[in-house]
């Protein structure tokens, strides 16, 4: 007989323990569709770890990867910690990278010294990210519409939208001189002092993009546990009614947090422009599933903002030899995969940090015992 | 006058809004049992796959190909289900996170493209696929020809259906159990009702109808296969559901609204209206969002709210 029933008190080590044998799982059920589809797992595997960290310059791929996932990761941990469940990182991240690569375009070669165009770019994605998100947090705040479905219906109408600016417009983004541009429609290329820099450390290439995520992942640490806007959020996140017989001002929290959320997304849509693609390229970002793999990385992280920094990297590892490997013998679709069934068994794995399972050996033993009289 | 602008939407509104009655039909059977599913998209891809890949390598007419592609469907879109069915109602999980880690698993990146590349089934069109049934004089008629009598099979079987799940849910004695099972677990467990039971069951036929949905995109609107080709529909019947009110009947007007919506852009090109015609493919989700809003004022959630116990576990220890 096998009894389920709720922990009291959370040993510290099972939410360490608990997502480390919950990714283990996943990679053995991937092996088993890789197997299933008859494709050698242990092959597979070998390719694809040696891609993601062991190749020569893999490593400082799987940072590339790795940073717009922290970003989104980051930016779906802090609404989930809330109870708000932003999906929308992905427009918010596409509306930061329009933003920012408008104002890349607007100063660059102006004559503006360099970092004053990347903290601008900063800033214009960050409020393109965060105008995204105000939406659905708006309507979630004061007339109670989810926000996961307005959140997400909005991906697909800033996604149109990008495209629309390349694709289907004479846009002020869109190179119309160039001669690739004739053949094939893509963005304008930025100007040198519109790229952001990067430093090499023993042949590991670190753009400045994933030092910043890194920075801002301890800001939101420092946000969450040390200030009281971090306090009330979690409280609320806790428990709405709590919050509200405190005092606390829940609607504008649930816009504030929204709008943080998107600036994140946001960030991370301008360090795609200013690090690696230095053009507003739809085809590249939407393609990626930055937004959705952010949402798969919050949860294994369990909303801590430094795992999500680990969770990314691996995440990114993942991604980056998903991509390399691509091709007829390794379908593409087996990182989604991945990601789906490491949220499986993190979900699953929840479970055993909530509850405990007891295999009761003595079930047989209880039923002779007299029932007690009825209180 | 069958080729002026409305009526054209208004019969491509229904094509395209039958994916979403199916998915949103089977999404409010198991919103009605009380658990809430995120995966409709996942779920539709994985029909839309497998459901071609039958109608492909099964050898035989179009009837029994088609049949067999609507089987495969429905059973594909059960088994990715079962995931979903298996976390929140035996192991408690967290709906929205594991509807959403579905929508991953089988989605547009996921299962559905890996299992579409691995078959190699992009690239050729469907060897079957669903006909226009009534005859041709019937389809001529102004008006009604082409927008009731123009529709495939699979239009009618959904009319069948919603009559079929309004029935169900009002007068026959299982489907109120499912509602008292939707509204108060605990009540419905003390009535005798076997919650577990009634949740496994209406998430997996929920799954069943999201994946023949699936298939009506891969064997009648395309109809062919490419990576996420549903773009989006499954979530729209999420917010059909709420829309609907959680009501059948309002889910046939709701499903061909949003289809309606979703026929426009092309309906427009072809009457040669171009101005920012790359927006257009926005209009069925910002009409999602508008309707959501609409529907979410207080007034409206006191008199149809949704189901009581949607999206909560039931822990019998614990009520």
């Amino acid at each position: 007989m096998i009894r389920i029933e709720r922990r009291l008190r959370q040993p510290w080590w099972l939410s360490v323990v608990v997502p480390v044998v919950s990714v283990a799982v996943a990679f053995l059920l991937t092996g088993l569709v890789l197997f299933a589809t008859g494709h050698p797992p242990g092959h597979s595997f070998r390719r694809l770890f040696d891609a993601a960290f062991l190749a020569d310059g893999a490593l400082s791929e799987t940072v590339i990867s790795a940073t717009p996932l922290i970003f989104t990761g980051l930016a779906a941990a802090v609404a989930f910690r809330m109870n708000l469940f932003n999906i929308g990182g992905e427009g918010q991240l596409y509306a930061g990278a329009i933003t920012a690569a408008t104002i890349a375009l607007l100063l660059g070669g102006a004559g503006a010294p360099s970092p004053v165009i990347v903290v601008a770019m900063i800033v214009a994605g960050a409020a393109g990210g965060a105008f995204v998100a105000a939406i659905p947090g708006i309507l979630r705040a004061f007339f109670s519409t989810s926000e996961i479905i307005t959140s997400l219906m909005l991906n697909y109408i800033v996604g149109v939208f990008l495209t629309y600016l390349i694709f289907d417009s004479h846009s002020y983004l869109r190179d119309t001189n160039g001669f690739e541009a004739q053949v094939f429609p893509q963005g304008k290329v930025f100007s040198d002092d519109a790229s952001w820099s990067s430093w090499t450390i023993h042949g590991l290439v670190l753009p400045l993009g994933f030092v910043l995520a890194v920075l801002l992942a301890a800001g939101v640490w420092f946000l969450y546990t040390r200030t009281r806007f971090g306090f009330e959020v979690q409280v609320i996140g806790d428990s709405p009614r709590a919050g509200q017989y405190a005092g606390m001002r829940t609607r504008r929290k649930i816009v504030a947090v929204m709008c943080l959320s998107g600036a994140i997304a946001g960030f991370g849509g301008a360090s795609q422009d200013g690090d690696f693609r230095h053009q507003l390229d739809p085809q590249g970002l939407q393609q990626a599933n930055y937004g959705y793999s952010g949402i798969v990385i919050a949860a294994l992280a369990r909303y801590n903002p430094f795992a999500v920094v680990l969770v990314a990297i691996l995440l990114g590892g993942l991604q980056n030899a998903g991509f390399t490997l691509q091709g007829a013998d390794f379908p593409a679709g087996l990182v989604g995969v991945t990601q789906g069934l490491i949220l499986f068994c993190a979900l699953g794995g929840e479970l055993f940090v909530r509850y405990r399972v007891r295999f009761n050996r003595r079930a047989r033993v209880t039923t002779t015992v007299a029932p007690e009289p009825a209180p | 006058m069958n080729n002026s602008l409305l009526v054209v939407v208004v019969a491509s509104g229904v094509l395209y809004g039958t994916p979403l009655l199916y998915a949103a039909l089977g999404e409010l059977l198991a919103e009605r049992s009380g658990v809430l599913n995120l995966g409709v998209e996942g779920m539709m891809l994985m029909g839309a796959v497998m459901g071609f890949w039958a109608v492909q390598s099964i050898d035989g007419g179009s009837t029994v190909s088609l049949l067999g592609g609507i089987a495969v469907a429905a059973l594909a879109g059960a088994l990715v289900s079962c995931i979903h069915a298996f976390l929140v109602i035996t192991l408690r999980a967290n709906q929205i996170v594991s509807g959403l880690a579905l929508t991953i698993f089988a989605g547009a990146a996921g299962l559905s493209s890996y299992l579409g590349n691995d078959l190699n089934l992009a690239g050729s069109p469907a060897r079957h696929q669903f006909q226009e049934v009534m005859p041709q004089s019937l389809q001529d008629l102004p008006v009604v020809g082409p927008i009731i009598f123009g529709q495939s099979i699979l239009v009618y079987a959904s009319w069948v259906l919603v009559a079929v799940v309004a029935l169900y849910l009002t007068r026959t004695r299982i489907g109120l159990n499912v509602r008292a099972v939707g509204e108060s677990p605990a009540a419905a467990d003390a009535m005798g009702v076997n919650v577990k039971a009634y949740r496994y069951a209406h998430t997996l036929v929920g799954g069943a109808l999201a994946g023949i949905g699936g298939a009506a995109f891969s064997l009648s609107i395309t109809p062919q296969w490419v990576d996420g080709l549903t773009g989006g529909a499954g979530w729209i019947a999420i917010a059909l559901v709420i829309f609907a009110f959680w009501r059948p009947t309002l889910c046939l007007f709701g499903a061909y609204f949003f289809g309606a919506f979703t026929a426009l852009p092309f309906a427009l090109q072809s009457h040669d209206i171009t101005r920012f015609s790359g927006l257009y493919p926005m209009f069925p989700y910002v009409a999602a969002i508008v309707a959501l809003v609409l529907v979410s004022s207080r007034a409206a959630r006191m008199r149809f709210g949704a189901p009581g116990a949607l999206g909560l576990p039931y822990v019998r220890e614990e009520r």
